[in-house]
């Protein structure tokens, strides 16, 4: 890191002064207080960040098990090849982590959008709607899993009571191998649209009146006006907030944990490779495969924020 | 990320800056026809109900007793009971866990302020771009890939099941987002009043306690509340990290579930206790939380 190069002290500008020795010091901290500012936070975090990271890294190369401390032999690249040639867990894991995050963005982009569009302008009442906006957003993750997991419970759930009200039969809800990613979706929907709204409705008030003046001149109507005029001059927020949510849908745990336990349900029917790595480390203290089971994630982490930025880009020129 | 280089506009820097008047030309116009009024209503009135009907739903179903759960005849009309908080105050001693909750968020909030701000601040004078990444790339990573190290390394030093330790990783999730909000902030504060300082004799760093700071109240308050409220739902660090006497609310409620059964009523109640404060706080402070969420969202 070059902030650790910079030079530590400069030469002091007047040597026989008296209280030069304090002077110095706050001249060398002024000086130099575009390091002194920002090093401590990058310290702290690199130090929690990088060793573990090289250290996982390293790990993922060998085939230590059971305890840390144990000993562990070198590998190489076999836990890659056994995690990439792994279609029971892994592969379906993937899948559940692509499919949750992204079905989950796409709801919420549209109803975010949706709900954005009916607050822009304002309204009667119009504090009491962003209250109730706000709630599923401060929300304890876990308790709100808990929350969903009394509502659609199988036998005393509301969700099934309402159902039972226009004769449908109860559905296992949660419990059912079918039913269950869809189940957690929806309360990631729940709990993260308002997230969505909060930034499409910054960026709306944002927008500069006059090209929706004049295509209200020409005579386009509010559907024309959305789909030519505000929804190209937004895809830069909705970028920006299908990357943010995007980090962390891909991510999602707390849901998945409360509602399913450890291993995303009996049957792993909600296990994504958040989970899945979670158990590998945790409960079957597996090292080596988890941590190249969490190189990849990273990796694919990281690969879809890259495509997200350069598509901003694009966008945005 | 490009998104973090560009000027942003937040409600909080709206103090700043003038007043845009195109949000008053909105307010003249004229909202639409009366089908769409109406549309407008009944489809706002369904988003309230849809946010908040689930969280009403367990509120109702704390103040019940296990057998008016399984009744489902009884799903608004019973008598209230407040036996479940009870049971979860006193008998399971959650006042020790919000404690805990409490101290944790509120120490690595404090602290991450602290390292988070000036950080900030260098890196939206100097724009440290490439700095900032480092400290934004612990929003990215997921958290699991550093549990293993971290409780290798914590538990040799004998310091897991201690607060420090998990002040120490909520501060990995706070510090990351106090300085994407506060970069936002510096970002769209005018340059002038700290140099009409430093021309009138302060010193850089002067300047900035004695005028940057001061009037970025606001910038820290959104900062802070949003940081106390990420660190007080987070849970993965603290199920790992923490110990029998530190566990925090998220991790406690997990006390109500066993392979054989669910208590309901107490389990409602613990998550009511643990998501009352944080709404209260949230109620309060609305103006500053939705700031924060959209700080760097929106392009100038």
């Amino acid at each position: 890191m070059s902030v650790l190069t910079t030079p530590r002290s400069a030469p002091p500008r007047s040597a026989n002064r008296a209280p030069a020795a304090r002077e110095n010091f706050s001249s060398w901290a002024n000086r130099h207080r575009k390091w002194l500012f920002a090093a401590p936070a990058m310290i702290f975090v690199g130090v929690l960040i990088v060793f573990p990271l090289a250290w996982t890294l390293y790990l993922s190369l060998t085939d230590s098990q059971g305890s840390v401390r144990a000993a562990s032999e070198f590998v190489g690249l076999q836990n890659y090849l056994t995690v990439l040639s792994d279609a029971e867990r892994f592969w379906p894991a993937v899948g559940r982590t692509l499919s949750f995050t992204g079905v989950a963005l796409m709801c919420e982009v549209v109803l975010g959008m949706g709900i954005a569009l009916l607050l822009w302008r304002p309204f009667r009442g119009e504090k009491w709607v962003r209250v109730a906006i706000l709630m599923p957003l401060v929300a304890t993750p876990v308790a709100v899993g808990m929350m969903w997991r009394l509502i659609f419970d199988p036998n005393i759930g509301f969700v099934n009571q309402l159902l039972a009200l226009v004769g449908i039969p109860a559905q296992p809800w949660l419990s059912g191998q079918d039913t269950a990613l869809g189940t957690t979706i929806f309360m990631d929907v729940w709990q993260w649209t308002p997230m969505v709204v909060l930034i499409l409705l910054a960026g709306l008030t944002s927008l500069s009146e006059e090209p929706d003046e004049a295509a209200r001149m020409d005579g386009a109507n509010a559907v024309q006006r959305f789909f030519f005029i505000t929804l190209p001059l937004m895809m830069p927020t909705v970028i920006v907030a299908i990357l943010l949510r995007g980090i962390d849908a891909l991510k999602t745990f707390d849901i998945l944990y409360a509602t399913k336990g450890k291993g995303g349900g009996s049957f792993h029917e909600v296990e994504t490779l958040n989970v899945y790595a979670y158990g590998l480390s945790f409960d079957y203290n597996q090292y080596g495969l988890s941590s190249a089971v969490l190189i990849l994630f990273f990796m694919i982490i990281i690969g879809s924020m890259w495509l997200l930025t350069m598509r901003k880009k694009a966008v945005s020129k | 990320m490009t998104v973090l280089t560009q000027p942003k506009k937040t409600a909080a820097s709206a103090r700043e800056l003038p007043p845009a008047p195109r949000r008053r030309n909105l307010r003249r116009k004229p909202l639409g026809t009366r089908a769409y009024k109406v549309f407008r209503v009944v489809a706002l009135v369904a988003v309230v109900l849809f946010l908040v009907a689930p969280l009403f739903w367990m509120l109702l179903a704390s103040l019940k007793t296990n057998v008016d759960i399984y009744d489902t005849g009884k799903s608004f009309l019973f008598t209230p009971t407040g036996e479940n908080y009870a049971n979860v105050l006193q008998r399971n001693n959650y006042f020790v866990f919000i404690f805990n909750s409490f101290w944790v968020a509120f120490v690595s909030t404090a602290l991450s302020l602290v390292l988070g701000v000036p950080a900030a601040y260098a890196m939206s004078r100097f724009t440290m771009h490439r700095s900032a990444l480092v400290v934004l790339m612990a929003r990215v990573i997921p958290g699991v890939s550093l549990l293993v190290p971290w409780y290798y390394v914590f538990s040799n030093l004998k310091m897991v099941g201690g607060f420090e330790v998990l002040i120490l990783s909520h501060m990995f999730v706070a510090l990351p987002l106090i300085v994407y909000i506060m970069m936002s902030y510096f970002d769209s504060m005018p340059l002038e009043l700290e140099e009409s300082a430093q021309v009138d004799g302060l010193t850089p760093i002067g300047a900035f306690r004695r005028i940057t700071l001061p009037l970025s109240a606001g910038g820290m308050a959104t900062a802070g509340i949003l940081s106390f409220i990420f660190s007080w739902n987070n849970f993965m660090f603290a199920l790992v990290l923490s110990g029998s006497k530190t566990k925090t609310l998220p991790v406690a409620i997990f006390d109500f579930v066993s392979y054989a059964s669910i208590d309901w009523g107490g389990l409602m109640a613990a998550a009511t206790v643990v998501t009352i404060p944080i709404m209260i706080i949230a109620l309060f402070t609305q103006k500053y939380i939705v700031s924060g969420m959209t700080a760097g969202a929106t392009k100038g």
